[in-house]
């Protein structure tokens, strides 16, 4: 089932023609994964999908992005609404440098959840969710800047999971971790495909072949070919994805 | 000479610049020091002066002093917060950022004296606010508000932006990140800039001497009338030739006042490097 729709997207930074006639599904607890060379526009479009795009000066978008059948930039669309709809886990881990129990509040919070046995809950619960609980449980008051960087990404996640969205968007979440807390989040994606539909921005050709249902694969700013990554990583349509996935360019 | 004399020779003399600018802070200080204690005591910081200072304390003076700087930063720091948020959060950098930015470091050049000529003519007189702290404390915002502005706009354009995408992320809208966000990681380097402030216009005495200060050692009652002020006092004192030695205690006060604010700022500071 579809649940995000990409239709005719065109993005400018200024003069410069980053998105060029992007159309994909972005299917329902999948994993889709956007690989390609840097500065190929995965990322840009990645930040398509919750609007994140709006706080650069200078950016024009054309086309529709639908989600669940409504275009997420239609003028009556509350952004605010859309990213609680929409998460967003960051290539480098940005928890606040506040303790770990109030990032994982400060969605919450902000949409009016008061009660703080409900808060708690919420703590526990996406800690859980984010497999993150036990390594945490009796420190929740200290900084979140204090642990680790896997664990920081955790936070991250376990933050976005407590807004409760229906789809996460990972922007390359294991490009600054070492290889076991990479392990770590690549399990914890999987898992969480299960009741989250998920898109990931990907450097690591390996991670989008173990973890991603679909495979976008991008170049300047067009999307080359785009397919089930079992397809695409075994035989492509594409010589010039071929060329990519098998390290010959790049 | 080789290379290895000449890089000594540069060594000394650079070791020998470092060293003299802390003998001259060292030398000022030591000299208020002792110049200055013999007229310290209680008596001296909580009684009127008596016949221009002669004789008596200082009490209206420091209280004199605490309420036109208290009253500066009070009027500078929304002024200048605003306007550093406004710089860096609402508008994007172009000819109109430029240009606020080149007034800001321009009011900051601008002598004190001229602050003083200014708010005696417009505000004692044109706005009709009298000699009072009110004029004075204006006039001495006026003055430090470059200074916040500026430590301000820093401190906001230091928070980075994935903090803030981050929180832009989980849906808060912008003046909740704001609020939530920048203010937080901002606040130890605007409350520094504040305290920078607070103790520059304690120690100004020409922006004070034609809106706000007297000789006459009464306790203002309203910031609508005149009060004694320190570095004015301490003007008088020396000028008229009163007494050298209550002059000099005068500035021993005056100093440990500005060096109070100055040691918060740097246990601000100090807090805030540990933090990440």
């Amino acid at each position: 089932m579809v649940r995000m729709e990409i239709k005719d997207v065109n993005l400018w930074y200024g003069s410069f023609h980053a998105l060029k006639d992007i159309n994909m599904d972005i299917y329902k607890n999948k994993v889709t994964a956007f690989i390609g060379p840097s500065g190929c526009g995965k990322s840009t479009l990645i930040r398509c999908l919750n609007r994140m795009n709006d706080l650069i000066d200078g950016v024009k978008t054309t086309g529709e992005i639908l989600l669940d059948g409504k275009n997420i930039y239609d003028k009556d669309v509350d952004v605010v609404k859309l990213r609680k709809d929409v998460g967003m886990v960051f290539q480098k881990p940005n928890p606040f440098p506040i303790s770990i129990y109030d990032n994982i509040t400060y969605g919450p919070k902000l949409h009016g959840v008061k009660d703080k046995g409900k808060l708690k809950e919420i703590v526990e619960s996406n800690l859980k969710g984010a497999a993150l609980w036990n390594e945490v449980k009796d420190i929740l008051d200290q900084n979140a800047m204090s642990i680790s960087g896997g664990q920081q990404q955790r936070v991250c996640i376990a933050r976005c999971l407590a807004i409760e969205p229906e789809v996460i968007l990972f922007d390359e979440p294991c490009s600054a971790l070492d290889p076991i807390s990479t392990g770590k989040i690549e399990d914890l994606i999987i898992k969480l495909k299960k009741d989250y539909t998920i898109v990931i921005v990907t450097h690591n050709m390996q991670q989008a072949a173990r973890i991603s249902d679909y495979t976008g694969y991008f170049y300047l700013g067009n999307l080359m070919e785009f397919n089930k990554t079992k397809k695409i990583f075994t035989n492509p349509d594409n010589p010039q994805t071929e060329n990519y996935i098998t390290g010959k360019f790049g | 000479m080789d290379r290895h004399t000449k890089d000594k020779l540069m060594k000394g003399i650079l070791w020998a610049s470092a060293i003299l600018t802390i003998a001259v802070l060292l030398i000022i200080i030591g000299f208020i020091v002792v110049k200055g204690s013999p007229a310290i005591s209680w008596e001296f910081l909580t009684t009127k002066p008596l016949r221009s200072g002669r004789l008596g304390g200082i009490y209206p003076a420091i209280i004199g002093t605490i309420y036109l700087a208290g009253m500066a930063v009070i009027v500078a720091t929304p002024i200048g917060v605003g306007g550093a948020l406004f710089l860096t959060e609402f508008t994007r950098e172009g000819k109109i950022t430029k240009a606020i930015r080149f007034g800001a470091d321009t009011l900051n050049g601008i002598p004190s004296i001229i602050f003083g000529l200014f708010g005696f003519s417009f505000l004692v007189f044109y706005l009709g606010l009298g000699i009072s702290i009110l004029s004075g404390g204006l006039t001495l915002a006026f003055m430090i508000l470059p200074t916040i502005f500026r430590a301000s706009e820093e401190a906001i354009r230091a928070v980075p932006i994935w903090d803030k995408e981050g929180s832009y992320a989980l849906g808060a809208s912008k003046l909740q990140t704001i609020w939530k966000v920048v203010m937080p990681q901002s606040v130890s380097g605007i409350v520094t800039g504040i305290i920078l402030g607070l103790g520059r216009a304690a120690g100004e005495t020409a922006p004070i001497i034609f809106t706000a200060a007297i000789l006459n050692p009464v306790l203002p009652k309203s910031i609508m009338q005149p009060t004694m002020a320190l570095p004015a006092h301490l003007y008088t004192l020396t000028s008229e030739g009163i007494s050298m030695e209550n002059a000099f205690g005068t500035a021993l006060v005056l100093i440990v006042m500005v060096l109070i604010f100055n040691f918060a700022v740097s246990i601000i500071r100090k807090k805030k490097s540990i933090r990440r």
